[in-house]
């Protein structure tokens, strides 16, 4: 209790970032996700060619790399630097974003495309026959059934993202991945430090948790 | 033009994670001394000193980034730097031969964890001893005196202190303790407080003029200074005090009464001094040597 106590000038601000973090990302990676998902079953083949070479780039990239881009090579690029924001902190919470948006939409895309395959053929054609365009059908007959289908995966890719945004601590965004790191310099026992850390992500993904049961209850359907 | 430089840095990124490419031979470490081993050593009540008896070899924990103090080359794989030494000599004094030591990499952040946990006997890498950390583990020396300091570009007069960092871009270690200092003391706003993963990345980005400074204890940044003497400087102006000790298990008081007396001899007598040279001495400032501090 007292390494919690002690140092709750790290506890308080780290998880507040973190949960930072994970909201904007989550959010985006989201939107971005559906976005790339649309592409893969696009009609058009070179949608469907710029759809599936992002994901298998960004997925078959380590998220570390990912960020090492974004914290060290892209600023030469000269599109976004420390002067945009200000300040060198609020440049890499940007990196760090970029990071886990691009990265995520990557999983959250191979996730929608999977419950998108969970919805009959027969249903796309019979909207096709009602006169439904490529967007309508997916806005009103198709992605609505797949979101029942991918309640489960798509909050594991969440829990996922939440846990990967650690990484952030070793490229300058101060969060919970970085408490443990200054817990060893001020002496305190990593171990129950690092206990405290994993009890807050529990407390986390408990609301995550809950919110999966609670959608799957509503929208379950009679198959 | 752009598109150049981002490939390039995207190929040194990569060179850098993968760690091959040549790092520059850090301030070639030249051969410290051999030491004498000594033989019949006995530490009674020692259960560490015991236990390495058994394995018939020590294993130490080290840095293994730190040029000058704890390094490893990552072509052979060698260990060099001060500490490397300091830790050889401890082990020929209490018997084992250089072949006999074992290293094994710790970074920071699991130094205690891996003395509680027995991993390593004892620990050499530009540990700072202070009262907090005397609660997790023991510590005999100091060897060395360090203090935090900060190195700078060669053509940067305006950061000659501590004092001059406001409105400057300061990087160190996640965590460490020097950036924690900075914080506290405010030395600099927090938008310009800068923390990655390991020194070598910090000082890649000074060269390339994304910080303005890198903070640490003025060993391990002579030790960067010495890479690249035409490029960088450290400042010179030490604002904290950072005695050196080698870690030991906390409950283990004969064998840190033992290697306390190895640490003394050494510096009473020449030991001390040509391991410096070798090393750390290399970088051109003299030699400060420590007094033994028994609690």
């Amino acid at each position: 209790m007292d390494v919690l106590l002690d140092n709750l000038d790290l506890y308080g601000p780290g998880f507040l970032s973190t949960i930072w973090l994970f909201l904007i990302s989550a959010a985006a990676s989201l939107v971005l996700g559906v976005i790339l998902a649309m592409l893969r079953v696009a009609p058009v083949p070179v949608m469907r060619a710029i759809g599936a070479t992002y994901v298998t780039l960004v997925r078959n990239t380590p998220l570390t790399l990912v960020f090492f881009f974004f914290a060290f090579a892209f600023p030469l690029l000269e599109i976004v630097t420390s002067n945009t924001f200000g300040s060198a902190s609020g440049y890499y919470f940007f990196a760090a974003l970029m990071a886990l948006i691009l990265y995520t939409s990557a999983f959250v895309c191979e996730v929608v495309r999977s419950g998108i395959n969970t919805v009959p053929v027969g249903q796309a054609e019979a909207s096709r026959a009602l006169g439904l365009t490529f967007g309508q059908m997916l806005a009103s007959v198709v992605l609505p059934q797949a979101t029942r289908a991918v309640v489960p995966p798509m909050m594991s890719t969440m829990i996922a993202l939440l846990k990967n945004s650690t990484i952030a601590a070793g490229f300058s965004v101060f969060q919970a991945g970085s408490i443990s790191l200054y817990l060893s310099e001020r002496g305190e026992s990593q171990m129950i430090g690092l206990l405290w850390v994993a009890l807050f992500f529990i407390l986390l993904v408990i609301p995550m948790s809950l919110l999966q049961r609670s959608l799957e209850k509503r929208w379950s359907i009679a198959r | 033009m752009r598109v150049r430089t981002l490939a390039v840095a995207l190929l040194a990124g990569g060179l850098a994670l993968t760690a091959c490419g040549k790092e520059g031979t850090p301030g070639d470490t030249g051969t410290a001394p051999s030491q004498q081993v000594a033989s019949d050593v006995k530490v009674d009540g020692s259960a560490t000193f015991e236990k390495m008896t058994k394995r018939g070899k020590v294993i130490v924990g080290v840095k293994e980034d730190q040029p000058g103090l704890g390094y490893k080359d990552p072509t052979t794989n060698k260990y060099t730097g001060f500490d490397i030494e300091i830790s050889k000599l401890v082990a020929a004094k209490l018997g084992f031969a250089e072949d006999k030591v074992e290293f094994k990499s710790i970074p920071s952040a699991g130094r205690e964890q891996a003395l509680i946990n027995g991993d390593v006997d004892y620990y050499v890498g530009t540990y700072t001893i202070n009262d907090k950390r005397k609660q997790q583990v023991a510590f005999a020396g100091p060897y060395f005196t360090a203090g935090q300091d900060l190195l700078v570009k060669k053509d940067d007069n305006s950061i000659t202190g501590p004092e001059t960092l406001k409105g400057k871009k300061v990087c160190s270690v996640t965590g460490s303790t020097p950036i924690q200092k900075v914080k506290t003391d405010g030395l600099t706003e927090a938008g310009n407080i800068v923390e990655l993963q390991t020194y070598s990345q910090c000082v890649t980005q000074l060269l390339e003029g994304a910080i303005d400074a890198v903070t640490t204890d003025d060993a391990i940044l002579k030790g960067y200074a010495a890479q690249t003497p035409d490029k960088l400087k450290v400042v010179g102006k030490t604002f904290s005090n950072e005695p050196y000790g080698i870690g030991l298990p906390k409950d283990d008081k004969a064998l840190r009464d033992k290697v306390n007396d190895i640490l003394d001899a050494a510096i009473k007598g020449g030991d001390w001094l040509s391991v410096y040279d070798a090393t750390l001495g290399k970088s051109g400032s003299p030699a400060d040597k420590p007094v033994i501090d028994r609690y």
